[in-house]
């Protein structure tokens, strides 16, 4: 399929508005072996983690994350699958309610770029009690300083903020992200062409 | 004025109070529209009524991305995934739930109008006591143990979906003193684009809470919560059998370029 970022910004129907995930959603989303996008056996499996923040500092017990990402050789995955792991297919996308103290983990593989010289990221959607619309952010690999420094995205944000983008890579090999909704370190929350949104506090 | 309790928990309100914030709200927006202000199209995630809102919104503008290759992307699902029993969350048990039984239809569609082809739905719910089954649910309603509230499905090839449920009651919660949700059905949505995710939740035609509750007041747009409301049709209710509710979901646009060989080849997925 021939793909372009800068399709057309023609008038669209007006889109069903967000509502909020709610408290409740337990039973419904997270499922068996969600946040495994391969087996933790994996030769190449990483574990991502880090946790959710609310704007006191405090740990968020209720949130439900996603993921979705190209495998370590940077191709997107058309495979079904996601909900139903059968061991070999990786689909690429993972969902995870976080615990009680606000934590989260997936095991993943690192990313590969989609085309050479481009930072590879993965992308995450955060859903929660309280909030009322999805938010949208990229997870990028610390690893490729000189991508990192071309990388569109990141060159157009100050410092202090380009920083809430980037996982901290462990001795272990692991990915740390923590999400913060608010506070000095909020993460940088995505915005993309043709998909309103409202954060309520433009006033 | 004091800044308001955080606690979700704190039920400390009133309604008169929330319903007075609502109303302000609701009457700024009206004028910067009428002064030529932009449309809001969905909810607004900083809705001081809506107390868990305060401390997890964003306070700073959601920075704006030019998609990329995976953003232009989005999961797949399909019968793997799926069970097509799974659509019917009134036969989950060995007996029927209690309540009133109703088939919930329609078309999710994009921003272009393009139907949404075999996607993933899914979908969650009260039962008819208004009770959730979920430890966090305290609420002092009867659980159904024939109904766990539950279902998923694939869309067909015109983007069409249909549940079979129980009509879902309303019930309290503690954003403020004596505070009830209007009866709802949540819903959870991908497109074609990561980006079209959508997490919302249907509503019945003319229930009296509607204006007394903060999350659908979240809203300030008329038109925009109107699209939140199921419409009742007749021709999906059967003859003693169940009640029929029919409601179309649109996602936000595409940002591919689509062409008619793409429509083919998604046809063959």
């Amino acid at each position: 399929m021939t793909t372009s970022p800068t399709s057309a910004q023609h008038e669209q129907l007006p889109q069903t508005p967000s509502q909020t995930v709610g408290p409740f959603y337990g039973y419904a989303l997270p499922y068996k072996d969600g946040e495994k996008l391969v087996d933790p056996a994996h030769p190449d499996a990483v574990r991502l983690h880090g946790t959710v923040y609310d704007g006191a500092g405090a740990a968020v017990p209720d949130s439900l994350l996603e993921i979705w990402q190209p495998d370590s050789s940077g191709k997107i995955s058309s495979e079904h699958g996601s909900l139903l792991r059968d061991g070999h297919t990786f689909a690429g996308w993972g969902r995870t309610s976080v615990d009680n103290s606000g934590q989260y983990w997936f095991n993943t593989v690192n990313p590969g770029p989609t085309a050479p010289g481009k930072a590879p990221f993965i992308l995450l959607t955060v859903f929660a009690r309280g909030l009322m619309d999805r938010l949208f952010t990229r997870i990028y690999l610390p690893d490729d300083a000189e991508a990192l420094t071309s990388d569109s995205l990141l060159s157009s944000l100050p410092e202090d903020r380009r920083q809430t983008l980037i996982a901290e890579r462990e001795p272990s090999g692991n990915l740390r992200f923590d999400v913060h909704l608010q506070g000095t370190q909020e993460t940088v929350f995505l915005q993309y062409p043709r998909t309103p949104q409202f954060t309520g506090r433009d006033d | 004025m004091t800044a308001p309790d955080t606690n979700p928990d704190a039920a400390t309100a009133t309604q008169d109070q929330i319903s007075a914030e609502i109303r302000e709200i609701h009457r700024s927006y009206e004028q910067r529209r009428a002064e030529g202000g932009p449309e809001e199209t969905s909810a607004r995630m900083h809705f001081p009524p809506y107390r868990s809102s305060l401390l997890r919104s964003p306070t700073k503008s959601l920075h704006h991305a030019d998609p990329e290759e995976i953003e232009l992307h989005a999961p797949a699902f399909g019968e793997r995934d799926v069970h097509p029993l799974e659509a019917d969350l009134t036969i989950q048990h060995g007996g029927e739930p209690i309540g009133e039984r109703m088939v919930v239809t329609g078309r999710v569609i994009d921003g272009d109008g393009r139907p949404v082809r075999h996607q993933l739905v899914e979908l969650w719910q009260a039962n008819a006591a208004g009770r959730y089954v979920h430890k966090r649910d305290q609420h002092p309603a009867p659980l159904d143990p024939n109904f766990t509230g539950i279902g998923r499905t694939i869309t067909n090839a015109q983007g069409e979906y249909s549940f079979t449920t129980i009509k879902p009651a309303p019930y309290p919660w503690k954003n403020h003193f004596n505070a009830w949700r209007p009866a709802h059905i949540h819903f959870s949505l991908f497109g074609t684009d990561f980006t079209q995710r959508l997490v919302t939740q249907m509503y019945f035609p003319g229930d009296p809470l509607f204006d007394l509750d903060p999350i659908y007041q979240s809203i300030t747009d008329q038109k925009a919560r109107d699209r939140l409301v199921a419409t009742y049709d007749h021709s999906v209710s059967e003859h003693e059998w169940n009640t029929g509710y029919r409601w179309n979901i649109v996602l936000s646009g595409s940002n591919r370029t689509w062409f008619e060989s793409d429509a083919a080849a998604e046809e063959e997925h």
